[in-house]
């Protein structure tokens, strides 16, 4: 007995795929801005290695690097609550992502501005520029340019995580994928087109960051 | 309501990680037999060969691991193939596993010096002697590090088999918070525990990092 493939008992469900694909894109873009900016002064704070700060950043990075994304979510939305903090579904999957990517980009960062020559710094230092300074316009842009191609595939890879926050009912891609082919029982076929859908959005999102970091890093020469 | 004491659940979880490592371990293997295969072909060089390996390793680098197990757990039956989740969740993991450590490897092939594969070459070597006795010596001692640092990502990889059904420190987890109503603590527990797995590899790998740090280049 041949199953007969139907592609076509998607079509009636496509806006809930299209709001999934909405959600989604949502949750990378919160996600993506508010964790490289964690990351940004989880690197910062690092690589100063101020005292206790670091050593308080250095466990943050570790804990999250060794526990898989899918038991943060479930600590951050069922756990959570136990303390007195309840939150959305919604909410739980982008905190999750932020705490996340922050830790990632965190090392990542991290490894961008060690690379900074420390004649660069001497420099900023005799101009009499104080730390916040010589942060801001000497050492952040350069170390994001290094270390561009490695943060956007960490960016790349929270998004396509992001597919297992539908564990806790958050409305995206996924979450829509489960719920067609709970009404029309065409699991492989919903899974498979919603396969293609993600691997467009990785596609269009690797080029937009670099576009973005094109944007970013190659027009301030001129400033 | 049944009464778990914190010790029952970190036993009954200790229980179910067995099956987290065991799977880890399993696509892991097979995924390195399965990438060093791909690596072959690859790098024996038929352009068409060489383009669909590509294709395979963004296919799955490019796509949700849940999708890719949610393919396989709902495909296979479709061709008749009665799939437990055990054998969904190793095949899913062990054609993930594959597509990036084949990746991982051809950096690492492709950083030898073709001076190597020439000299080799003029030595009457076959394809099969190039590698075996000149290239991968040399490209396995790279290689390590990122390879124990990828194992990592398998063994966090195996929490999202626990979505398709299959029993293991994730869903163990679920199940007892079910039972228990503890998340915070049921949760707590098995992060430590996946942290316990990971972390030690981790940090092998960053010694390994550092150890080899000179060979490479």
């Amino acid at each position: 007995m041949a199953y007969k493939f139907d592609f076509g008992a998607i079509v009636p469900h496509w806006q809930l795929l299209f709001d999934g694909v909405i959600l989604t894109t949502e949750l990378t873009v919160i996600g993506a801005v508010v964790g490289v900016g964690l990351g940004i002064m989880g690197a910062w704070a690092r690589a100063s290695r101020a005292p206790v700060i670091s050593q308080i950043v250095g466990v943050y990075v570790e804990l999250i690097r060794n526990t898989p994304f899918l038991v943060q979510l479930f600590f951050i939305f069922f756990g959570l609550p136990a303390l007195g903090v309840k939150l959305t579904e919604f909410q739980a999957a982008v905190l999750a992502m932020i705490v996340n990517l922050g830790a990632y980009s965190t090392e990542i960062i991290r490894a961008g501005i060690l690379a900074i020559p420390q004649g660069q710094i001497e420099a900023a230092q005799s101009l009499a520029m104080n730390r916040v300074q010589i942060f801001r316009y000497v050492v952040i842009l350069p170390a994001l340019k290094k270390i561009w191609p490695a943060l956007s595939s960490q960016i790349v890879i929270v998004m396509l995580g992001s597919s297992v926050c539908s564990q806790i009912a958050a409305e995206e891609l996924t979450f829509g994928a489960n719920y067609i082919q709970a009404l029309n029982f065409r699991a492989f076929e919903v899974y498979f087109v919603v396969t293609g859908l993600y691997l467009v959005m990785s596609i269009l999102l690797r080029m937009g960051l670099k576009v973005l970091g094109n944007f970013l890093f190659e027009r301030r020469r001129h400033v | 309501m049944s009464e778990f004491s914190l010790w029952d659940i970190a036993y009954n979880l200790l229980l179910a990680a067995r099956w987290t490592v065991l799977l880890s371990l399993t696509a892991f293997v097979l995924g390195g037999l399965v990438g060093l295969l791909l690596l072959m072909v690859r790098t024996a060089g038929n352009p068409w060969v060489i383009r669909l390996v590509r294709g395979y390793v963004e296919l799955f680098q490019g796509t949700p691991l849940l999708m890719q197990l949610f393919i396989v757990f709902f495909g296979l039956p479709l061709i008749g193939l009665d799939v437990s989740p055990w054998v969904a969740a190793t095949l899913g993991l062990t054609l993930f596993t594959s597509a990036f450590l084949t990746e991982i490897w051809r950096g690492c092939v492709e950083s030898i010096g073709k001076g190597q594969w020439e000299a080799s070459a003029s030595l009457g070597m076959n394809f099969t002697q190039q590698m075996r006795y000149i290239v991968l010596p040399q490209a396995l001692r790279i290689a390590v590090p990122p390879t124990v640092g990828f194992s990592v990502q398998v063994v966090k990889g195996t929490a999202v088999a626990s979505i398709i059904g299959f029993v293991e420190l994730t869903k163990a987890g679920t199940m007892i918070t079910n039972a228990t109503y503890e998340p915070f603590t049921v949760y707590g527990c098995v992060a430590v525990m996946y942290f316990l797995i990971c972390y030690p590899l981790s940090l092998f790998a960053r010694h390994l990092e550092g150890k080899f740090r000179h060979v490479a280049r």
